[in-house]
C-alpha cells in the first residue's frame, strides 16, 4: 500500500476541477506530494496551461473527439488503467450527477473505498484522507476515513474556493489509448431552461416556503430579490406538492451558500437547513413563533410575510441608494 | 431495498451532539419505495415477476413484507451480523452474489439514494459488479423490447438514455407517487415467500465484505448563529432595524 503516491483531481466539468485543484494543492504540500489533473475531453489542449496555473504539478490529457461528451465506459476507463498503471494515493472527483456515479464504478474496479459528497477534506496524523458529509437526512456530519487506497473522495460545486492563479511550471502527460465501447446510447439532450443564473451561484438568495399563499405571491420575494441583485429559491413542498417551481433548496435539491438567505414562510425542516447551513447571514421570516428555522437563523423576524417583506424591500432600497 | 433509519424521527443528545441512532425507528427508505413503484407499474404494462432485494444485519421483516404487500412477488433477505462491519462496497459485493445466486434478471431499479445515509453509490458499485449498463438520476422510465430507455436529469441538462436490458437503473423521487397498500393486499402479502440467507449461504467469507472505510464520528453540525430576534413597534421599524442589520453585516451594500 504504501507505494501509492500523489493526489488526483478530475471532474468533468471544468469549473469544478479548478476548486478540486484548490483543495488538492492544500492537501499536496500538507502531504508533501504531487498534484495532478485528469483533463478529458475534446480539443481542451489550450487549457492545459490554465491548470497547472490553477495548482496542478501534471497533467494527464486524453484529447479525443469522441469524448466531446461525458461518456461513462469512455472516462471510467480511462481513469482506472491511468490509476492502476500509477498507483495514486487521492483521487478527487466532482460530485454531479454523472460524475458521482463515475467515482463508485471507480472506486468498486479499483477494490477501493468512496466516500461522496465530501463538503471537508483534511490529512490526520496517520496521513489519511478524512472526508466529513452530511448525512442521517441532515442531522448530523459523519467524518469518514479510509482503510485502503486509492482513497477516492467525491466533491460537490463550490464546496471549496476557485484558487487563484500562479505564475508556475508543470508536466503534460499526452495520452493515447483505446477506449472502453460505451454500454448507454444518449438518444436525446435537451437543455435545461433556467432563465437565471444557477441558485448555487448566487450571492443572495430570497426563498419562500409553505407560509406563501398562492402562487402569484412569488412576486413579493422576486421583488425584494430584484432590490438586492439576487435570486429566489424555495423549499421542496413549493415543489412536489404545489408544482409552482421546478427545483428546490434543501438536501436532496440544491444545496447553496450564498451572503444572505432570506427565508420567507420557511419552517426550517432539517432537510432545508442542510441545503442553506453553509450560507454567510441567515435571515428568516415567519409568522410562528417557534418555527425552527428561528434556531438556525442570525436574524429573525415573527411576523407575516406579506407585511415584512415589502417593507424590507423598501428600507433595503433606501440603504442602498 | 434499505431499511433506512428513519431521519425525521432521530433525537440528538445535546450534551455530546451524538445522535440517539440506537431505536430509532426504521422504514423503507423512500427513494427505493419509488423504485418499487415503477417495478409495479412496469409489471402492470408488461407481466413479469418482482423480486426484492434486502440487505441487513438487523431484522427488516417488516419493511420486506410491506414490499410484498406493495406489489412484489417474492423477498429475499441477506440477514448477517458481519454485515454491520460493511460499507457500500461490501453491500454492493453481497447484492451482486445474491442477484447472480438467484439468476437472470431483466431490470434492476433501484434508489438514487438512501434516506440516511444519502451517498448514492450502491447502485453504481452494483452495476459495475454485474457488468451491465446503469443509468442514474431516473426520472422515467419505460422498457421497449429488449432496451429500456431512461430519462434523466443532469445539472444544466436532461438526457433520453437507451440501454440494453439486463440494466441497472436509479431512480429519484420524482418519478412517480407510490401507491398505499390496500387492507387484502396486506393479507395476501403475508402468504408470499420471504428468502432469508445468510453470507454462508453465498459462500461470502466477513473478511471479504470488510469495510473500505472506517467512520471516525457521527455529530449533529454546530449551528454557531446569532439568533437574533429583530422586533419594534411596527413593521416599518422592524423592517429598517433588519435592513440596518443586513447592511452591517458587510454582505451586501454599496460597491
Amino acid at each position: 500500500m504504501s507505494e501509492n503516491k500523489g493526489i488526483w483531481v478530475f471532474s468533468e466539468s471544468y469549473d469544478l476541477i479548478l476548486e478540486l485543484l484548490g483543495k488538492g494543492r492544500e492537501l499536496a504540500d500538507k502531504t508533501k506530494t504531487e498534484l495532478s489533473a485528469i483533463l478529458i475531453g475534446n480539443n481542451v489542449q489550450d487549457k492545459v496551461a490554465d491548470l497547472i496555473k490553477y495548482g496542478a504539478d501534471k497533467v494527464y490529457i486524453v484529447d479525443n473527439p469522441s469524448l466531446e461528451r461525458f461518456q461513462a465506459e469512455a472516462y471510467l476507463g480511462i481513469l482506472s488503467n491511468l490509476a492502476v498503471a500509477h498507483h495514486p494515493e487521492i483521487i478527487l472527483i466532482g460530485s454531479t450527477r454523472n460524475g458521482k456515479p463515475l467515482a463508485a464504478r471507480l472506486a468498486t474496479r479499483l477494490d477501493a473505498g468512496c466516500v461522496p459528497d465530501c463538503a471537508r477534506l483534511s490529512i490526520d496524523e496517520n496521513g489519511r484522507l478524512v472526508g466529513e458529509r452530511i448525512t442521517y437526512g441532515g442531522n448530523a456530519f459523519a467524518r469518514i476515513t479510509f482503510k485502503s487506497k486509492p482513497q477516492i473522495a467525491t466533491v460537490p460545486a463550490r464546496a471549496f474556493d476557485k484558487p487563484e492563479k500562479k505564475d508556475r511550471t508543470g508536466q503534460t502527460v499526452k495520452l493515447d489509448l483505446q477506449f472502453e465501447s460505451p454500454k448507454t446510447e444518449v438518444i436525446g439532450r435537451k437543455p435545461l431552461t433556467t432563465s437565471n443564473v444557477r441558485i448555487e451561484e448566487a450571492d443572495y438568495i430570497v426563498s419562500g416556503g409553505r407560509g406563501l399563499e398562492k402562487k402569484d405571491d412569488i412576486v413579493l420575494l422576486e421583488d425584494l430579490a430584484k432590490a438586492i441583485g439576487g435570486q429566489v429559491g424555495c423549499t421542496r413542498p413549493l415543489v412536489e406538492d404545489r408544482k409552482w417551481f421546478t427545483d428546490w433548496i434543501g438536501l436532496s435539491g440544491h444545496k447553496v451558500k450564498p451572503k444572505l438567505y432570506i427565508a420567507c414562510g420557511i419552517s426550517g425542516v432539517i432537510q432545508h437547513v442542510a441545503g442553506i447551513r453553509d450560507s454567510k447571514i441567515i435571515v428568516a421570516i415567519n409568522k410562528d413563533p417557534e418555527a425552527p428555522i428561528f434556531e438556525i437563523a442570525d436574524y429573525g423576524v415573527v411576523g407575516n410575510l406579506y407585511e415584512v417583506v415589502p417593507a424590507l424591500k423598501e428600507e433595503l432600497k433606501k440603504l442602498l441608494q | 431495498m434499505k431499511q433506512a433509519v428513519d431521519v425525521s424521527q432521530l433525537k440528538v443528545d445535546p450534551a455530546t451532539r451524538q445522535l440517539v441512532t440506537a431505536g430509532a425507528p426504521k422504514k423503507m427508505s423512500d427513494f427505493d419505495k419509488n423504485a418499487l413503484e415503477e417495478a409495479i407499474r412496469t409489471k402492470e404494462k408488461l407481466g413479469g415477476e418482482i423480486i426484492t432485494l434486502t440487505v441487513s444485519s438487523e431484522d427488516a421483516k417488516a419493511v420486506l413484507r410491506e414490499g410484498l404487500a406493495l406489489g412484489a412477488d417474492k423477498a429475499y433477505w441477506l440477514n448477517d451480523p458481519a454485515l454491520q462491519g460493511t460499507d457500500t462496497w461490501g453491500t454492493a459485493y453481497v447484492l451482486a452474489e445474491m442477484v447472480k445466486k438467484i439468476g437472470e434478471f431483466d431490470l434492476i431499479l433501484c434508489g438514487d439514494s438512501s434516506l440516511d445515509s444519502f451517498s448514492g453509490l450502491v447502485g453504481p458499485r452494483l452495476s459495475e459488479m454485474l457488468n451491465v449498463p446503469q443509468i442514474t438520476s431516473v426520472g422515467k422510465v419505460t422498457v421497449e423490447g429488449d432496451a429500456v430507455i431512461a430519462e434523466r436529469s443532469l445539472e444544466d441538462a436532461s438526457e433520453t438514455v437507451k440501454a440494453k436490458m439486463p440494466a441497472l437503473i436509479s431512480v429519484t423521487r420524482e418519478i412517480n407517487q407510490p401507491r398505499i397498500p390496500s387492507l387484502m393486499m396486506i393479507m395476501k402479502a403475508s402468504k408470499k415467500e420471504i428468502v432469508a440467507w445468510s453470507l454462508k449461504d453465498l459462500n461470502v467469507t466477513a473478511e471479504k465484505i470488510g469495510s473500505r472505510t472506517e467512520i471516525i464520528s457521527v455529530l449533529a453540525p454546530k449551528m454557531d448563529r446569532k439568533k437574533i430576534k429583530v422586533t419594534g413597534e411596527s413593521v416599518q421599524e422592524i423592517a429598517g432595524k433588519l435592513a440596518k442589520a443586513i447592511i452591517q453585516e458587510g454582505v451586501i451594500g454599496r460597491k
